[in-house]
Parts: structure tokens; sequence; C-alpha cells
């Protein structure tokens, strides 16, 4: 038993009597009632995610252990007409894993076991709660490991990077983690457990599989993964270049994909962000630069000398200061270390920041920055920008102190005018971090009515009721029976 | 006017074709044509506009029609040395994403699935509807270009895609060796474009720069005396999907004459596959999609894509 349980146990235990609720008892007996929680320390603790977004509060709160424990927990919600909120570790930005109304929470940290290594098929069945990065550490030793490498992969779950189909710098080359399931098994809200996808070539009929991954819990709840395993490449190099204007390191971004490399990875930080890392883990980024490209080549060290030799001299003719390639695995591992960790760093900067997650074309990178910059200036505050260059994935970070009266206010309105920027240039609403609650009242600026009908046509193929996440994704307007979902939940029970 | 609103004539032309109401079935290049099912003879046989829209090599992204065939696409990508993992067949744009076979060489190109990034498509209700989006990275709400890949036109007929485009490796090379093993050959190599296997031939293809492929060349060499081949062998018509392991036990006796592809486990052979089991479960869901989709069952009626290879 961790810390966090016990400590929430003994929250419990000084709660006696909350769990006299038909719902609690019947969850309680499907599970156990230590895996059933209702103290108000539980339920306030996971009615929050990493986003900024507030809304309901936690129904009970479940941890299944097994695929018939998630089954059972959705055939008590559908006999008490609950709706289910899947939970990994709470990282994402964009408010999936929010409750709304007062829904049964079902967090499935403790299915985090990998359940077989399979070599000859090239994937690995996992548990939903099997953090990111442990996966990738428990597949080294065998020479492969799981693409997708989002900032949080040290905290994040696998079921998590399903649910919002996560990215990571390393998505460039790899593709983000749609590519890298090759089958789920989901519980979806009538109990039903369903195999989508499958380890065959091409697996029959529609792709359930690739609607399910990105769908954010609306769906039904993963309970095992089939994770594709990818060959570690014999030779990797990573550079930094420098640059005296974020537009230079935009442009040979372009220059780089225009040229026909698909480079790993390239991240470009504006200035403000390579200070705050150097000021947090001496990573050695130049801070004198106005913006610096770190670009990652793998593959076979012939190949890998010629397309860094070719980014250097693309990175030159675009005004490249300085360009420089890591001497050492430590050196390699800084540089990656102070990418991973910017939204860390900033902390220094100012004490609260929102991080912005949308998509541009590569070749307006240059021109939607400069906008950001522009709009941030237009608010009064201050913008950093960290993002995955290659793939035209911007994330521009407000830092702010949210004891100033009014900046909240201030940086919704900016957030909202660095989105339709983004839109306007033909870009999309996200990269990575999903719609959530975040991004609902913007779907409207990339779909027309039809389209968000059609969308929602696909979630009720799944989830006819509504029942799993209701009251995401889609805005009210085009989301199925939401609102009669969330009416449905017994009031007076959680008060 | 909204900026989401479709102007191009050409594809409101096709919706109007598709219309509201009657039996629809959408023709390609006929490449697949009883894949599924036969088209129902009631059907009016409506085609896909064609053309490349746009096509921007930097952004990797090319907009076409989706009645273009491949070999046109394809033609016009290579003119800035990039493709894309569509298979080569002789059809349509529109007809290869409908049906979802993947290359015979996705190992190195990937499946096709991957390839769509956003789909313009006519509805049941004759509607022009868009699913997914413009840039190479997108998450923006459900995505209904998976969706749409293998769904044989049962739930919208594709005007309009924007496909991902990939560079053409600078080498590719086809090797061939007698007696060895394939599966051992995959486990040496980093990212081969493919590995085709006989019983008894091994057909290897290394993608990348010139200096890479002679690297895994040398690398082949213990393995065998490898001589440079033009292509892949002839791959016989019938398709198995098979898992990348179940490709260890292929054997004559129950294949026929066959072409393994290692890694992927997709199987050529001269016998039809045996029917594939489908969970009474993932028919429920498919089944409910198809009826809010196409109520009536208007779109490509007699086809189904649960139905086995052929």
């Amino acid at each position: 038993m961790g810390v966090f349980d016990r400590v929430m146990n003994a929250v419990q235990s000084r709660n006696p009597g909350a769990d006299i609720d038909p719902l609690v008892a019947d969850l309680a007996a499907s599970l156990s009632a230590d895996r059933v929680r209702t103290d108000g320390a539980s339920r306030s603790l996971l009615s929050h995610d990493a986003s900024v977004f507030d809304g309901g509060v936690a129904g009970p709160v479940c941890y299944p252990e097994t695929t018939a424990e998630v089954q059972a927990i959705m055939s008590v919600a559908e006999a008490h007409g609950a709706s289910v909120v899947p939970r990994g570790a709470g990282t994402g930005l964009a408010g999936g894993a929010i409750p709304l109304g007062k829904p049964i929470v079902v967090a499935v940290t403790k299915m985090n076991k990998v359940l077989e290594i399979d070599l000859d098929n090239r994937v690995a069945w996992v548990e939903p709660g099997v953090i990111n990065l442990n996966l990738t550490k428990q597949l080294a030793p065998l020479g492969y490991h799981f693409a997708p490498d989002p900032s949080s992969q040290q905290v994040c779950t696998i079921g998590g990077n399903v649910a919002n189909n996560s990215g990571g710098p390393h998505c460039l080359a790899y593709g983000v983690t749609d590519a890298h399931v090759v089958a789920v098994e989901v519980v979806v809200p009538s109990g039903d457990v369903l195999m989508l996808g499958g380890l065959e070539a091409e697996p029959l009929g529609y792709d359930l599989r690739g609607a399910f991954v990105g769908s954010e819990g609306t769906l039904g709840i993963a309970t095992k993964v089939a994770v594709r395993l990818t060959k570690n490449p014999p030779a990797v190099r990573t550079l930094l270049l420098s640059f005296s204007s974020v537009a230079d390191a935009a442009n040979t971004v372009s220059g780089i994909i225009a040229d026909g490399m698909v480079p790993a990875a390239l991240e470009v930080m504006d200035q403000r962000i390579t200070q705050a890392v150097e000021n947090y883990v001496h990573a050695g980024y130049p801070t004198d630069a106005a913006a610096v490209l770190l670009a990652e080549v793998e593959g076979l060290p012939g190949g890998v000398a010629l397309d860094a030799e070719r980014i250097g001299e693309i990175g030159r003719a675009n005004g490249a200061t300085e360009v420089r390639a890591a001497e050492s695995d430590e050196e390699r591992a800084l540089l990656w270390k102070g990418r991973k960790t910017a939204f860390g760093a900033i902390a220094q900067v100012k004490p609260d920041y929102y991080l912005h997650d949308t998509v541009v074309p590569r070749s307006k990178l240059a021109e939607v920055l400069e906008q950001v910059y522009a709009i941030a200036d237009t608010y009064d505050l201050i913008v950093m920008n960290v993002f995955h260059a290659g793939d035209g994935n911007l994330h521009p970070l407000l830092v702010f102190d949210a004891r100033e009266d009014g900046v909240l206010e201030r940086v919704h309105q900016a957030g909202e005018e660095i989105i339709r920027a983004s839109v306007e240039a033909g870009g999309v609403l996200s990269g990575e971090h999903g719609i959530g609650v975040e991004k609902q009242k913007y779907m409207d600026a990339m779909f027309t009515d039809a389209d968000m009908e059609h969308q929602n046509r696909l979630r009720k193929s799944f989830d006819p009721a509504c029942r799993a996440n209701p009251g995401k994704v889609l805005p009210s307007g085009h989301s199925c029976a939401d609102i009669q979902a969330l009416r449905k939940v017994p009031t007076g029970v959680w008060g | 006017m909204s900026l989401l609103t479709i102007t191009d004539p050409v594809l409101l032309g096709f919706a109007e074709e598709v219309g509201t109401a009657g039996d629809v079935a959408v023709e390609g290049g006929r490449t697949r044509w009883s894949f599924g099912g036969e088209a129902s003879p009631t059907a009016r046989l409506v085609a896909a506009p064609t053309g490349v829209v746009s096509y921007q090599p930097d952004e990797m992204t090319v907009q076409v029609r989706a009645g273009t065939t491949v070999a046109d696409l394809h033609a016009e990508l290579a003119k800035h040395g990039q493709r894309t993992a569509l298979p080569e067949r002789g059809g349509t744009v529109g007809g290869a994403l409908a049906v979802g076979e993947n290359a015979a060489e996705s190992l190195g190109r990937g499946p096709i699935r991957n390839a769509l990034l956003q789909v313009r498509y006519v509805s049941a209700e004759g509607e022009l509807v868009t699913g997914g989006g413009p840039t190479v990275k997108n998450v923006t709400g459900y995505n209904l270009p998976k969706l749409l890949v293998g769904s044989l036109g049962t739930l919208g007929l594709m005007a309009e895609v924007i496909l991902r485009t990939n560079p053409t490796p600078h080498t590719s090379r086809w090797l061939k060796a007698e007696g060895v093993d394939p599966f051992a050959i995959y486990n040496d190599l980093l990212r081969p474009g493919a590995i085709m296997w006989d019983g008894t031939t091994t057909w290897v293809l290394l993608e990348g720069h010139g200096v890479d492929v002679d690297a895994e060349q040398q690398l082949l060499a213990p393995h065998a005396s490898f001589a440079e081949v033009d292509g892949p062998p002839d791959l016989p018509a019938h398709r198995w999907s098979l898992t990348p392991k179940d490709l260890r036990g292929a054997n004559a006796e129950v294949h026929g004459s066959f072409v393994a592809t290692i890694g992927t486990g997709l199987l050529f052979s001269t016998e039809p596959a045996p029917a594939q089991e489908v969970a009474a479960n993932i028919v429920e869901v498919s089944e409910r999609a198809k009826r809010f989709f196409d109520p009536t069952g208007r779109l490509n009626p007699g086809r189904n894509p649960l139905k086995a290879r052929v």
C-alpha cells in the first residue's frame, strides 16, 4: 500500500457512514470497500486534473484491478443511471478527466502491469495504468521502446496516452500514439468487453481501434492495450542550433523538411524558455540566442552523419549563429532534460502558466509566432514558446501570477486569439492535448454543424446513452444525450 | 459565408450527383469490385471527382480528389521526391482508402490508415462532411478519417482527401537469397522496407541513404549470398491477414503457393483465406454505426466491411 492509499484510508476512516448510498454499496460489493472511496479528500483530489478547469465534484472514486471489475462498475453505473469518467494519472491539460455533474470516477492506476512482451509480434500487452516511461525502461534491455514520449512521460499512463492520442517530441518521425496501438480491449458503457483491432495485418471491418484512440474517454474504458515496440536505433545525434530570431529557427525547420528529411525530433525553444531552463537545470543551452533548435537524427551511423551535416548546412543558410552537436550521451540527456522540464522551469518567472496546444502548417510557423508575441503584448502578458516545430505543433505558454486582479480574464482572451490565429493560418485546435472541456467552444472554428453531428454518430455507436465521460469534446448542442445523462445522476446524494 | 463553407463546384457537383435518395454505389478503378460483397444491382453508379487540388511538399501533405488514380497522384509526388502509403495496384485514391488494403511494402511505408489526415465525403443525406484536419498532427475531435478507411463506402462517399506524404528514400535496393531465415533477418535490420518469403526464397527491400543500404547489405552477408534483383516476386491473388508470428507456420499444405510479408503478418496465397470470425459485440457496434450514418442503407448496398477478404 502506497503513501497515497494510506493517507486516503486514514481520511476515509474518519468518515464512517459515508457509504450508505445504494450506488456506493453496489460498487463496494463489486470491487471491495477499500477500493471505492467516498471521502471528501479523495473526491476533491479527483475532481481536478492538470488543467485549470473546474467541473463538478467526483462521485464515488473506484480503483478497479481487473477488466471484470471495470465491467462490474459499468453495470452498476447503468443500473443507477450514473455516468462514468475514466482517469489515468490526471496529467491532461484540456480538462478531459475532470468530472461534470457527479459521475463515478474510474481510476485505472492499480491496473499497472505489463502483461506480456511478445517480440515475435513486436508488441507489448499492457494494462492502462502502466506509466509510459516505465514501459520504455522495461523494454530497454531488449533493444526496444514505446515511441510516444509526452513531456509528462514519467507519470502519465498508457491508458491516458490512448485516450488523448498523445504525442511528444519524438512523434515527428514515429507518429503519435494511434500509430503505436495495435489493439485495445475496451469496456463500453453497456458493460460489454470489446477487442478493437488486433495483431493481425488487416483486421476486418471498420477501424474501431482508430476511432477509439483519442476519443478522450467518451467511448468506454481501455482495460488492455497492445502497443507496438519500436527498435532502438544504433546511432543518435543531437544538434543544438542557435539563432538570432525565432523566425530563423522556424525557417530552418521548414528547410529541413523541404530537403526530404524527417528527423526524429525538431524542437524550438525561445530565449525566455532557455534562460529559465538554464537557471533551473544548467543543461548547456545558450542564453544569449533568441531561439534554439534542438534537432535529433537517428538511424544507422552513416545516414545519421549525413543528415546531421545537412541540418547544420540548412541552419547556417538560415542564419544559425552556432551549430553544436552533443558530444556524449550525458550531454544529450541533459539537453533533453532541459527541454522536458521547461514547463517546471518557468515557475521562477511567474507562479502560474497556461499552456496552449495548436498546430499550424510548418510554412506558417514564423508568421503565427509573430502574431502570438503580439497578442501577448496586447494583453500585457509574458508568453514563452517551446514547441514541436517539426510538425508545426505550437505550445505558447502564457505565464502570470493568478493573484493579480483580472489577469485570468486576459489570459483566456489572449488564449482565444492564439487559437483563432492558428486555425485561420490553416491549422487545427489541438495537436496532442485534446479538446476536453477546454476547446469545445472553438470546435465550430474547424467544423460545421453537420461535421460535428457526424462525430457524434461515431460517439453514439459506442455509447448510445452517453454515459462515458459526458459533456466532453463536442459542444453541448452537438453531444447526444449528454445533458440528459448528467441530469439522471441521483440528486442530493453527493452534496 | 463561413470559412468552412465548401465552395469547390466540383465537390458540390459530386454531392448533388449522390443526391439525397436512392441507392448509390461508388465506382473507382474496379480493382477490388467484389470485395466485401457485390454492389446491389439496384444502385446507381457514381464516380468521385479527379485531380490533385494542392500539393505542398514542405508540409508533406497533398489535397487530392478521391477519383484520382494512385498512379497519377504518385507521379505528381515523385516530381518532389515523395510518395504515400497507398498501394499502387491500378486503382483510385478513394478506392484504395475505402478498401483499406496496405501496400505489400507496408513494413517501410506504414499502414494505409496512417496516410489519411482529412476526408471530405458525401453523407447519406447528400451533404458534404469534413472529418479530421489538414495538418500532419491533429487530435481535434473524433477521428472520422480512421472510421472511413476500410469502410467500403458504407458510411459516406469520399470526395476529397488530404494525405500525408513521405520522402522517397534516396536508395531502394531489392535483394534475394535462398535458404535463409527471414525472421532472423528481420531482427537484424533496423527498418527494412519489406521482407518477403515464399518458404525457400527471401526477398529484402533495403531503403534509405546509400551508405545505410550498403551497410545493411553487409549485415546480411553472414546469412547468405544475396543477389540484387529488380523487385519483389509476383504476389498470389489472395490475402491472408495473419499475425507476424503466424507467418512462422506458413506452409504449402495450408497456404498453397505463398509469399509472406515478414513483420506485417500479411500473406499472399494461391488459396482463399478462411472466413474470419468477428465477435458479436463488434458486429453490434458496427451495425449501429451504419444505422447512424446511413439509416436507409442507400450507400453501397450489398457491401459489408465485416465480410471475409477474398
